[in-house]
């Protein structure tokens, strides 16, 4: 799925929930993971100016899980520890995206190329 | 372009969010806000999020401003109606909406902005050196 713009990302919320629900995903776990792929989005947009957002139903033995991989080609992050922490921003937001968003799923997975671009993977199992 | 409506009741403002926010209609919703409560200098705002599935760090984020900027303005702001899924999700996320009152619907909401000015006007009428807060 494409972002470039932020109308985009109410479809993109939608469109995760719609997969958590054919999956059986309980209302808990449906909103958390969707708030973190809210969270992911909007770092996308407003760093990279959008990007391509990969929605995948997975299994691991008889578990479900949703998986999601964000995707762009912004400017990176240079130092991934330290964005991962609280409170930490280069914006004037809060600095509670990246961290905020790992707590809420199962696995989390993070790479940057400086110049290149930074690709998020994060997975909720279904009871995870 | 969408707005979110704002609704006067009195000395209150009364706010219900019915669609999934986008940042920018959050954003517009905070400046049309506090206008509002400049413009009829209401004592309270109550918000209904009780149709939002979601609520992240930026919304939070939007609440949290709207309860400040209200402050500074006289007004008091209840957050009414958040979903158990909701909450879950917020504090797990690391955000506790300082600076907002909550109340679990629209009718304890009311009720809790109702004792605040009931309190404040007593508290006017009274002796003035003892302050409830």
């Amino acid at each position: 799925m494409l972002i470039v713009k932020e109308q985009d990302v109410v479809l993109f919320r939608n469109r995760v929930k719609e997969y958590a629900v054919k999956i059986g995903m309980g209302l808990v776990n449906q909103t958390k993971l969707i708030t973190a792929a809210s969270e992911l989005v909007r770092n996308m947009i407003k760093y990279a100016s959008g990007g391509v957002i990969l929605i995948e139903v997975i299994s691991k033995g008889r578990e479900n899980g949703i998986r999601l991989t964000f995707k762009d080609q912004g400017p990176g992050i240079p130092n991934i520890p330290l964005a991962m922490k609280d409170g930490f921003t280069t914006g004037k937001s809060l600095g509670l995206g990246l961290p905020g968003a790992k707590r809420l799923v199962s696995e989390f997975d993070i790479k940057s190329i400086v110049g290149e671009g930074t690709t998020v993977s994060i997975i909720k199992w279904k009871n995870g | 372009m969408d707005k979110i409506p704002i609704l006067r009741m009195g000395r209150f403002l009364l706010v219900t969010i019915q669609v999934d926010l986008y940042d920018r209609l959050a954003l517009n919703l905070e400046s049309d806000l506090v206008q509002m409560v400049s413009k009829t200098g209401a004592n309270g705002v109550l918000i209904d999020i009780s149709a939002l599935s979601i609520v992240d760090s930026f919304m939070g984020r939007i609440l949290g401003n709207i309860g400040s900027m209200s402050k500074i303005l006289d007004a008091e702001t209840v957050v009414v109606g958040m979903q158990p899924a909701v909450a879950i999700t917020l504090i797990e996320l690391g955000l506790e909406l300082k600076g907002v009152h909550t109340a679990l619907n629209v009718e304890k909401g009311m009720e809790l902005l109702q004792t605040k000015m009931g309190l404040i006007q007593e508290n006017e009428e009274g002796t003035g050196d003892s302050r409830v807060e």
